[in-house]
Order: C-alpha cells, then structure tokens, then sequence
C-alpha cells in the first residue's frame, strides 16, 4: 500500500472510530428516556435493567445501522422491544376474567362519584385519587400483549404504524389490543377505587 | 345529543385523541365536541388522564449503578 493510500485509511478509520464515539454518547443521552419505557415493558425493574443493559450492548455492536439524524430514541426503542420479544419472558397470564362490560367513560364517572358527584370538580384533583402504586400495578398486570401496545403508544409515543412494526402485526390488531388495554386499564383503576373508599 | 350518555362517540374520542383521524373525521370529531357538553366533558378528563399516567409512570429514574453499567458498554472510546 502506498503512504499516501496507507494516510487515507488512517484518516477513514479515524473518522470512523470519531463517528462512533458520538454515536454511543448520543444514546447514553438517552438512556433514561429509554428506561421510562423499558421500566413497563418489563414484569419488575430489575428486569427492566437487564434489558437496558442488553438492549445497549446489542446497539452497540450495531452502530452502523442507525442512520444519523434520524430518531435515536425510537431506534432504540426498537432494539430494546425486539429483545423483549426474543427473551421469551412471556409469562402466561391467566385470561382476563373481569368482562369488559365498562365503557371507556366508566373511570371519570367512578372518580366523579368519589368527588361526591361533583362534575365540575377539578379533574386534576380528581385524578390524585389514583395513586402511583395503584397505576404502576394495575399496568404491570395487564397481559403482555396488550401492555406493550399501550407502552409503546402512550408512553413511548409511538404511532400505531410504527408500534405495528416494531411488533410485527397487523395495524387493526394494534388498534384494538391498545383500546382493550386502556379499557382493562382504566378497570383496574376503577376498582382500585373501590378497595380504597 | 343527550348529555348524560353518549357511548357512540367513546372510541371516536380516543383516536381523535390519538391524532389517528383523518381531517374530516378530524372536523367532525371537534364539531361534535362544541355542540355535546357530555363529551366536551370527558374529552377534558381522558387529555388530563393520559397525561397524568404519562406523568407517574415514566417518573421512576434509572439507577446510577445501571447508569455506569451502561457506559461501560461503550466501545468507541477504546478505539480512538
């Protein structure tokens, strides 16, 4: 190899090992958004820690498919669920035995009754009658299936099409485990409300 | 419209919500929200509500030990 040749791949593998460096620095930048959402997806923290860990070390092996400039987050994201997936973590749960007979309007009203019928209560005030304990459980207790859409959707801010990709199913089955998760949810809560009055 | 019940209109609510509906539907969604005080109602509490799970549940930071686990991943630096 000639010097002025041998000076080009130094100068490549220089900028290639720069490129990198900032590559890893921007997702550690990340990491705790990333956790919000791992934190959900997984049964308990420590297992959400697990798959932060996991889930870096995989994207940073892989650092040349992530496109600069696009979004990091949901890359990472992706990386993070995929593995999830792949574990094979999925405890059986046992079916949903409560019917789904509430509408999605139940838990204002069951909140509104707490408030002695108030409808002109303060919906904030109304909302601090679940308690963070209350919301983190009743989450944590919904089928996998379901909980990953709505993790994926309302706190990791997906769109359903992408949630439909990183979950490899039909958009219409994303649609309607996410409107069955947030029933299930709000449920759960309702009746949270009941053990606590 | 009734403004004790509107059942209809709960799931139109939530992908509106969603931003999942087209600009039509869109225009009509917002049209039945000025003239259904019922639904106006409950619109303004499912916002407040996704925003307040949105606010517990992604409240929990990650640990300073995972913190330095994570960096410690990192390969590029040796590289250099």
């Amino acid at each position: 190899m000639s010097e002025q040749a041998s000076d080009a791949t130094g100068r490549g593998l220089a900028e290639q090992a720069r490129g990198r460096v900032r590559f890893e620095e921007e997702a550690l930048d990340y990491a705790d958004q990333v956790f919000q959402v791992a934190r959900h997806l997984a049964d308990s923290k420590e297992e959400a820690e697990e798959l932060m860990q996991e889930a870096y070390a995989r994207a940073f092996r892989s650092w040349r498919s992530y496109t600069p400039g696009t979004n990091m987050r949901a890359w990472l994201l992706r990386i993070l669920t995929n593995i999830n997936i792949d574990r094979g973590r999925r405890k059986q749960r046992r079916p949903v035995e409560r019917p789904l007979e509430e509408g999605d309007y139940a838990l204002y009203d069951r909140l509104e009754a707490a408030a002695g019928g108030d409808s002109n209560a303060d919906q904030e005030r109304l909302l601090h009658r679940l308690s963070q304990t209350n919301i983190v459980d009743a989450l944590a207790e919904l089928p996998h299936d379901f909980r990953d859409v709505l993790v994926l959707i309302d706190l990791g801010e997906f769109s359903y099409q992408e949630a439909s990709q990183i979950l490899a199913i039909p958009i219409g089955t994303v649609m309607s485990r996410l409107h069955r998760a947030r029933r299930l949810l709000r449920q759960s809560l309702a009746g949270s409300l009941e053990g606590a009055e | 419209m009734s403004e004790s019940s509107c059942n209809m209109c709960e799931r139109l609510l939530q992908l509106y919500l969603d931003g999942a509906l087209n600009e039509i539907e869109a225009r009509a969604a917002e049209a039945h929200l000025d003239e259904c005080g019922y639904c106006r109602q409950h619109y303004r509490f499912e916002r407040a509500y996704r925003e307040y799970l949105r606010k517990t549940l992604t409240s929990e930071r990650m640990s300073s030990e995972l913190k330095t686990k994570l960096a410690a991943l990192k390969t590029g630096a040796g590289s250099l």
